[in-house]
């Protein structure tokens, strides 16, 4: 019932503080959601000469977006930075398994609390739908704001050729490779990260973001059960219990005053419910998207002290390579070349990957301070507009009896 | 009132009389008024009518003035004469002192009654233009009838008064004057019926009424007044005003004697059988009697005319003259007193009848049964003779008693929102487990905190056991159920539970049960001793007072007795499904229905606030994990202020995590336990609902047993056996009387259930206000709390940097 859903978006939170550029802006104008699929009109405006125009748009696909990062990643050039994370997979599944529970459901209901439900859902959904289209181009907007990513050729690609990127999906045989990959990276990673790093900067960082990153895990995730949890918990049920009660003495022949008593109860448990939804949203928007994108951050960084680790000990191996050649006087040349190759390469990376982490901490601080306090000025917000509105009904309330 | 059922009290008659005496009337012109005054002069005005069936226009004028003149008059002359007796009455200020006039006139001189009786009819003659004598002729025998035996009439009018404000007064001042006089029981009694909750209100309303009934006749019972008295036209115009003074002014003392003149009316009354359809008759017995014993044979023979037998009307006439034998005189005039407290009360009863509901329908029933309950007992004091009416009057006076008021309340109990609350406050606390093992229990500390007199100090503390609680309600259940009463039910046993409990692990879930249990017990009391009824039950006053109790037994849930107890129920609900019951009553059927969805309703609403309360623990389960990691968050947090900011985070989760905790007890104790309760009590509105149905079945099945031996009957006169012709009769006559009986009792329980169904529902709205506005309450508090954190955590934010 909400195969097409078109959102116009306004300036968004975002989770990274963005130097603006003025030579490369990128942003989703719009988006589309077409039954799996969602559509996202990527809007670019540009200075930079190798753009024929200054301002365009083309429609991507999430598909599109993991290829983009994906190519970033492979890109031996970019292994000194952190490679913006992806953004998730638009996950329309729960919403929509609701939506149908609710169709099911529809003639156990009464008409009135079913438009409600469907409201309730639909609201769910488009938030979702939000979030997804924000996540993406929290994505476009670090990758433009990047000195050195937003040079990409790749990058130039998906912001201007107007048809079909023909990207397609992995097949079965590419995703085991892909898990192979994964399951010797993190078993050499282990064997990587036993390595002592003679630079403290990057010990610090890496026990640092070894322990960040599962803590950020958890939370996010503690993060997330708990929103759930305040979501089915806020006052819906009351509101029921109300509405119940409210039905019941609508069949009887109750005195007016109880009545009335009861709509104004149920009037008031409405509005604090909707308070208490956006409470729960806020949360979600502040709190949980700020964890799960560091936690995504987080993992990238690692992946790049991997990376400079998997250089480091590829370097020390060549070291001891061409020690080897040395001593037995065969393919010196060949390992110089190669030790020297390393060495260049496990510099580049060491000198990037220092400015990339100090910038990661200040991102991350920064937009810890954004949401923080962001969070705890909505949560005011929210429970001073509680806390009047149950005052009023109160004075109300006792006042009639 | 339930107890009033066993104890019988006297029969009242007088409301169910006039108010059939009503019905017949709906169609007089007047009657649609809501005005009380108005009423009552109608009302007599009917009465008149029927007894002479002369011309309406003459009849008001002459009854008119004729109820003013007794209720003014008798009490006038009660202080004149009775002022060495009651002291009380001489507390009555200057207005009574021209009605005082009035009565001197009266009781002094019969030659002056005469002539203001001669007056009367003039005055009735100038406002009516249409002169009758025999209107004129009864008023005037009527007071001839007084001043002829003024000694007596003192007496009687003292009674008259009394009746009057009793009902004004508080319960303890009507307990105490009584007890004096009669014997415990019969106090008792009184107290009973007194301290039941309408009749205060009803005897204010009474004694306004009977005010009121001045103004209204004002036209005719000025010149009246003018004539007879001379007392200033001022003090009649406005009588209403003194004459309440008066009638709330007047102590309890006084009270006593309207059982005087009520006893004349009671026998009359015991000899009816039916309050329906003998009732009516009884109004007219009762106007005729006193028009008998004033005015004479005319009257009779109108009576006779009119729908009641005359033969019923000397059919009472005579026992009560063989009962009061030693004094007739006083009877007769007794008789003629008490007529104006019917007058009075048949005024205001009317007004229902006539389909303008107003309060004080069900006052006056009220007031009537406080005066007749109060009679009985005094008949027997003052005349030992009456035995035989007392004897007759409980059965008949537990029927009238309870049926009328009661239906008569109903709408006034929609009405009157704080009517039944007494003053008294019960608390449980200190839940204290006694003993070891499986043999321990728990034991409540019960604190009762009182002004009323019944009981004997104004705090006192009992401890209970919890099977203590049971067995209360067991008796209070076999007494008071099958009257369709509902009685609250305590919570149920918890094996489960109290294992724990006695197990004796200091658990949170085990504290957690006890005060809920506590809570639970607590309410159930609380409800108990907020019904008026079950109030003046004796083991409600023993379990609340007595320092030992006698062990209650069959209260365990698998004991033998339980079992027993499960096989009726079984039986019940087997015969509950076998009968059939033709609801006759549309209400009831409503109401069943209402009850039965409800039930429903609430039992869906406790599942709902289940899961709620299950979610909000999960919350706060959650949240408490968010703010351990949170905490762990800031401590690996290399930024220092960002850890500070993270670690105030995880407080702030913290303390919201209690708040979430509260919050998921509020609402299990704000709305689980109280939808708990409500689940209960409906099951006990629904037990009520049975009642009524037993009561129906057991007179239909008396019916068709009577059909039966009718048939037998009339084979046996076919077949001309005399012999057993005789038997057959006697059980026909013997059938009868339980059809009667059986019918009465259906309808006091359906009475009876009425009114506690629209309590319960009064107290139900009560309830749900009380808690919802508790709920919300705590949600402002918390949301308080929550605003003081998140202000606190604010400028931590802020400083990151």
């Amino acid at each position: 019932m909400m195969g097409y859903l078109s959102v116009s978006l306004q300036p968004r939170a975002v989770n990274v503080d963005l130097q603006t550029d003025a030579t490369l802006q990128v942003d989703i104008s719009d988006a589309l959601s077409e039954r799996d699929k969602v559509k996202f009109t990527v809007h670019t405006k540009s200075t930079l000469p190798n753009f024929k125009q200054s301002e365009f748009s083309v429609v991507r696909q999430h598909e599109e977006f993991i290829w983009l990062h994906d190519s970033f990643v492979e890109n031996e050039d970019y292994a000194g930075y952190i490679i913006p994370p992806a953004p998730p997979r638009p996950d329309f599944d729960a919403s929509r398994e609701k939506l149908q529970k609710l169709g099911e459901g529809e003639g156990s209901m009464t008409k009135e609390e079913f438009t409600k439900m469907k409201q309730e859902l639909e609201a769910e959904y488009l938030a979702i739908f939000k979030k997804t289209v924000a996540m993406h181009e929290v994505f476009l907007c670090r990758v433009a704001a990047h000195p050195v990513l937003r040079k990409d050729l790749n990058f130039h690609v998906f912001l201007e050729y107007n048809q079909d990127l023909s990207v397609r999906g992995k097949n079965k045989k590419e995703k085991l490779e892909d898990f192979f990959k994964n399951v010797v990276k993190s078993a050499d990673g282990v064997l990587v990260a036993g390595v002592k790093d003679v630079d403290d900067f990057f010990e610090h960082e890496k026990t640092f973001l070894l322990e960040y990153h599962n803590r950020v895990k958890d939370a996010s995730a503690k993060s997330d059960r708990m929103i759930r949890s305040h979501k089915s918990t806020h006052t819906t049920a009351l509101l029921r219990i109300l509405l119940h009660h409210y039905a019941y003495y609508c069949t009887t022949t109750a005195p007016l005053r109880i009545l009335l008593f009861f709509l104004k109860v149920s009037e008031l448990f409405e509005k604090t419910r909707k308070i208490e939804a956006r409470v729960a949203a806020d949360e979600d928007l502040k709190l949980a998207d700020l964890l799960k994108y560091y936690l995504r951050e987080s993992q990238a960084a690692k992946d790049l002290l991997y990376r400079r680790g998997r250089a480091l000990v590829d370097y020390e191996n060549a070291n001891k390579a061409l020690d080897k050649a040395r001593a037995k006087n065969r393919d010196v040349l060949q390992a110089e070349t190669s030790q020297q190759l390393c060495c260049h390469k496990f510099e580049k990376i060491s000198e990037s990957a220092k400015q990339e982490l100090i910038d990661f901490k200040t991102r991350r601080v920064a937009a810890f301070r954004k949401n923080l306090v962001e969070l705890a000025e909505l949560e005011l917000k929210h429970a001073k507009g509680n806390l009047q509105l149950l005052q009023s009904c109160l004075s109300v309330l006792k006042g009639d009896t | 009132m339930a107890t009033s059922s066993e104890r019988s009290p006297p029969p009242f008659p007088d409301s169910e009389d006039q108010e059939l005496l009503e019905s017949e009337e709906v169609g007089a012109p007047d009657s649609d008024d809501d005005d009380e005054g108005e009423d009552l002069f109608i009302n007599p005005e009917q009465l008149t009518k029927m007894d002479t069936t002369l011309p309406e226009i003459d009849q008001p004028s002459a009854i008119s003035a004729e109820p003013p003149s007794e209720a003014m008059g008798d009490p006038l002359v009660e202080p004149v004469s009775h002022t060495e007796d009651k002291p009380a009455s001489e507390a009555v200020s200057e207005s009574l002192d021209d009605f005082v006039d009035l009565t001197n006139n009266e009781t002094d001189a019969p030659g002056d009654a005469i002539t203001a009786e001669i007056a009367i009819t003039d005055a009735t003659k100038e406002t009516t233009e249409i002169a009758l004598d025999e209107p004129s002729d009864d008023f005037v025998d009527l007071l001839g009838n007084e001043t002829e035996v003024a000694r007596e009439e003192v007496v009687t009018e003292d009674v008259t008064v009394e009746a009057v404000p009793d009902s004004s007064e508080a319960v303890g001042s009507i307990t105490d004057p009584p007890s004096d006089d009669r014997t415990g029981s019969d106090a008792e009694q009184e107290v009973k019926e007194a301290s039941s909750c309408p009749i205060i209100d009803t005897s204010i309303d009474s004694s306004a009424s009977n005010t009121q009934q001045p103004p209204v006749s004002e036209k005719i019972a000025d010149p009246l007044v003018d004539l007879i008295s001379d007392a200033p036209p001022a003090d009649v115009k406005k009588p209403s005003q003194p004459l309440t003074d008066l009638f709330e002014d007047e102590p309890s003392d006084l009270f006593r004697e309207p059982q005087l003149t009520k006893s004349a009316k009671q026998p009359q009354k015991s000899l009816f059988d039916e309050p329906d359809e003998d009732i009516f008759g009884e109004p007219l017995g009762a106007t005729s009697k006193k028009t008998l014993n004033v005015a004479g044979v005319e009257q009779k023979e109108k009576n006779v005319t009119t729908k009641s037998g005359g033969s019923d009307v000397s059919g009472i006439g005579g026992p009560l003259n063989d009962n009061f034998h030693p004094e007739p005189t006083d009877i007769f005039t007794e008789e003629a007193v008490t007529t104006v407290p019917s007058v009075v009360s048949t005024s205001s009863v009317t007004s229902k009848t006539n389909g303008v509901h107003s309060e004080e329908e069900a006052d006056i029933f009220a007031e009537a049964t406080v005066e007749l309950s109060l009679d009985s007992p005094r008949n027997d004091r003052k005349k030992n003779v009456m035995t035989k009416p007392a004897a007759s009057a409980p059965s008949l006076s537990v029927a009238a008693s309870l049926s009328k008021p009661q239906s008569a309340t109903l709408e006034e109990l929609e009405e009157e929102e704080q009517e039944d609350k007494f003053d008294i406050n019960i608390s449980i606390t200190n839940p204290e487990k006694i003993g070891d093992g499986m043999n321990a229990y728990m034991a409540y500390k019960v604190s009762t905190q009182t002004t009323l007199p019944m009981f004997r100090s104004k705090a006192f503390t009992v401890r209970r056991r919890f099977s203590d609680f049971l067995g209360l309600y067991e008796k209070l259940s076999e007494k008071h159920g099958p009257n369709g009463y509902i009685v609250p039910p305590p919570p149920e046993k918890s094996i489960l539970g109290m294992t724990k409990v006695k197990v004796g692990k200091e658990d949170p879930s085990s504290a957690e049960f006890v005060e809920r249990r506590r809570a639970a017990l607590e309410r159930y009391l609380q409800r108990v001793v907020c019904h008026p009824s079950l109030l003046q039950d004796p083991d409600v006053r023993e379990f609340l007072e007595r320092d030992e109790l006698p062990r209650a037994v069959n209260t365990q849930a698998l004991s033998g007795a339980g079992f027993l107890k499960m096989i009726n129920k079984a039986t019940d609900a087997v015969s509950k499904m076998t009968i059939k019951m033709n609801e006759s009553d549309v209400w009831f059927e409503e109401k069943l229905q209402e009850v039965e969805s409800a039930d429903q309703q609430f039992r869906k609403i406790h599942g709902l606030v289940d899961s709620l309360v299950g979610h909000r623990k999960e919350l706060s389960l959650n949240t408490a994990g968010f703010a351990k990691s949170v905490a762990m968050l800031g401590s690996s947090e290399d930024n220092t202020a960002l850890s500070r900011a993270l670690s105030q985070l995880a407080e702030v989760e913290d303390k919201m995590e209690q708040l979430h905790q509260e919050q998921a007890s509020n609402d299990s104790f704000c709305f689980a336990e109280l939808l708990a309760d409500y689940i209960r009590l409906l099951g006990a509105v629904r037990g009520s609902f049975d009642q009524r149905m037993k009561a129906w079945q057991r007179w239909q099945d008396a019916q068709s047993m009577l059909q039966k031996k009718r048939e037998t009957e009339a084979k046996l006169l076919w077949a001309n056996k005399p012999d057993k012709l005789q038997l057959a009769k006697d059980e026909i006559t013997e059938w009868e009387a339980k059809v009667t009986q059986y019918e009465r009792d259906f309808d006091r329980v359906s009475a009876t259930v009425r009114k506690e169904v629209l309590r319960f529902e009064k107290e139900k709205a009560r309830d749900f206000k009380k808690q919802i506005i508790k709920y919300l309450e705590s949600m402002l508090q918390s949301q308080q709390q929550l605003i003081k954190y998140w202000e606190a955590f604010l400028p931590e934010a802020k400083a990151i940097a």
